[in-house]
């Protein structure tokens, strides 16, 4: 079996991030780190692999991004993955989550994997859905927001909260399943898994290689488009304390509290 | 029929989500605006009572598939793809939540349709949507429109209100056939309660508690400070009940409650847009975290930087000492 996990590269989380106003993308020229997020898919898909209910051959991590995101993908590999696989296209420039999404699904089908999973979601683009996108495209079945998994009869038995509580469902491979940050502690690399991961291979992918047609990636694709972007309404800024002699601090928030007659 | 079709989620007794019915109040405004007309789709087993009076919110005709369970998307992907395509509908709305995140996405794959996803507001301008969505943990507002039909949008948490016109809607029964992958996940409990039924919605006062609190014996000191408090309970994040460590009734957020106390006093939460949704509208909010650079402090009226371990104590000792 194979699991083929989707990393992403975002802007590192002591950056400031911000939009460059002329293409009106987010602006990666600073530093960049793997999705915190997607350490909870690898981990997830090692103890798949390490837990021995199902017979996985090889974890794939697998992106699509400018030749940067190469780094994520060899923390994915310091983190357990056996290869990787890098879509970088210049067709794919700006694309949509649409258009993210069906690339994504075709380099994916260029794997035929049994199980695809993906971080809860990306730090810098806040949307939740890649996932189920990719799913509909591979037409499989797909969770999101999966906070426990386990092997049942060969099918991934999973739950998760939505509106009402939490949902346990059974799923039958091959599968998508997007993953939530509770659903493990993700370990750490060794030094020497950090050393070796250079060295695994590493497929670079052209849109054309994975029959992308360039026509529905990229601006050209996407169905979207940002016409503006405008500052929030305007909020009286809080008022802060730094916490020097909590004796002090304590006294000014019971003052503060009792101004506003909370107490 | 170039209208908006609106997904009405529902829970096992038949009630409403509070969130979809602000979509289809929404999705009514919109299409008046537009000169067209606004539906709601819904599966399962409702009543045509129930079905038809989601008039109530504007919506002219209600289409129900009640072959077809809820609670999972990809069924009701191939639901609303039919209707959508057979209706020439413009646009699909879903209210805040985490089903319609699925369903919208499915959408866009099965269509080929442009998305926007924590959307807060929906404009026309020259007979089209246009959706804000806060970007950047809402530190800029993006304008964004759709280069083609349909448009799917899907609200934030509480951003549609409901408006009650009155009126019925017209039920339309579809038979829908699944598609091969949507019947190859199972629904096997759902909306299961974990943990203790405690009740945070009554409460003047809330102390928030998050991952900075460190376990679940890291909540008895939460309780201690709300103890100091008359009327007060305590409540979580997500990280915090998925981690077992308070119960589910006392979530706050996207898949949780909304509240709005008098005082909100967060104790190790960073602040995350989908916590964010849930308390924002709280009357006074008070942040204690470590990391001067939590978005909670963005949203806050009173911020302390420093360690919760040594000011918590001191301050539930404080405030007790006061209350004698
Ligand atoms: C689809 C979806 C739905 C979601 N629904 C919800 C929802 O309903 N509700 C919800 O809450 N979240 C929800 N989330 C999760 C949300 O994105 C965040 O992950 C979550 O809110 C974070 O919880 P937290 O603040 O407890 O943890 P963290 O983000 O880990 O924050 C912990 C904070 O504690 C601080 N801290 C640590 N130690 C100390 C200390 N000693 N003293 C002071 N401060 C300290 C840290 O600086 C940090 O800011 C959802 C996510 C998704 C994708």
């Amino acid at each position: 079996m194979k699991i083929c996990v989707l990393v992403k590269e975002v802007p590192d989380a002591a950056v400031q991030k911000r939009i460059d106003t002329g293409s009106m993308r987010l602006d990666r020229s600073g530093e960049n780190n793997l999705n915190p997020f997607d350490t909870h898919a690898i981990e997830a898909a090692m103890q798949l692999k390490e837990g021995g209910d199902l017979q996985v051959d090889e974890v794939v991590a697998v992106t699509m991004g400018p030749g940067s995101a190469q780094r994520a993908l060899q923390k994915a590999v310091a983190l357990g993955a056996d290869r990787s696989v890098h879509l970088s296209d210049d067709a794919l420039l700006g694309s949509d989550v649409c258009a993210t999404g069906l690339a994504l699904a075709k380099v994916l089908e260029s794997e035929s994997p049994d199980v695809v999973l993906l971080g809860q979601q990306s730090d810098d683009g806040e949307c939740y859905t890649i996932g189920a996108v990719v799913a509909d495209h591979l037409k499989m079945p797909s969770l999101t927001q999966v906070v426990k998994m386990d092997v049942e009869d060969g099918k991934l038995r999973c739950e998760r909260q939505a509106e009402y509580g939490y949902d346990t469902v059974s799923l039958a491979l091959p599968a998508v399943i997007s993953v939530g940050d509770a659903i493990n502690e993700p370990r750490y690399p060794s030094l020497k898994a950090i050393m070796g991961a250079k060295k695994k291979p590493l497929d670079t992918k052209s849109a054309g290689d994975v029959g992308i047609d360039p026509g529905q990636v990229g601006e050209a694709g996407s169905q979207t488009t940002v016409i503006s972007l405008n500052p929030p309404p305007p909020k009286q800024a809080g008022e802060i304390i730094e916490d020097e002699d909590t004796n002090e601090t304590v006294e000014k928030i019971v003052a503060w509290l009792d101004e506003r007659k909370l107490i | 029929m170039a209208g908006i079709l609106v997904y009405a989620l529902h829970d096992d007794e038949g009630n409403f989500n509070k969130n979809s019915l602000g979509a289809l109040s929404e999705a009514a405004k919109l299409a008046g605006e537009l000169g067209t007309e606004a539906a709601a789709v819904i599966v399962g087993d409702i009543s045509d009572e129930g079905a038809q009076g989601l008039g109530n919110y504007g919506v002219t005709k209600v289409y129900r598939a009640k072959n077809v369970t809820e609670g999972l998307a990809q069924p009701i992907v191939d639901v609303m793809a039919k209707v959508i395509t057979e209706n020439d509908i413009s646009y699909a709305l879903f209210g805040g939540g985490l089903l319609g995140f699925e369903i919208g996405a499915g959408l866009t794959a099965r269509l080929g349709a442009g998305v926007t996803m924590e959307v807060t507001k929906v404009k026309v301008d020259g007979g089209k949507l246009i959706s804000e969505r806060p970007i950047l943990q809402d530190s800029q507002i993006a304008d964004v429109g759709y280069v083609s039909e349909p448009g799917i949008i899907i609200g934030r948490l509480n951003a549609f209100d409901i408006k009650e016109t009155g009126g019925s809607a017209e039920i339309v029964d579809l038979d829908v056939e699944l598609s091969e992958w949507s019947t190859k996940a199972q629904m096997i409990t759902r909306g299961e309660q974990r943990g203790a039924d405690i009740d945070i919605e009554a409460a003047d006062v809330l102390i928030g508690g998050g991952r900075g609190l460190g376990s679940a014996e890291g909540f008895d000191g939460a309780e201690a400070l709300a103890g100091a408090f008359d009327n007060s309970a305590v409540a979580a994040t997500r990280a915090v009940v998925d981690a077992g460590w308070w119960p589910y009734a006392g979530q706050i957020g996207q898949t949780g409650k909304t509240v709005a106390p008098k005082l909100y006093l967060a104790v190790g939460v960073s602040g995350a847009i989908q916590h964010k949704v849930g308390m924002q509208n709280s009357e006074n909010i008070v942040a204690i975290n470590k990391d001067p650079n939590a978005p909670i402090f963005e949203f806050s009226d009173l911020g302390i930087v420093g360690d919760l371990n040594k000011i918590m104590p001191k301050l539930t000792e404080a405030l007790k000492a006061r209350k004698g």
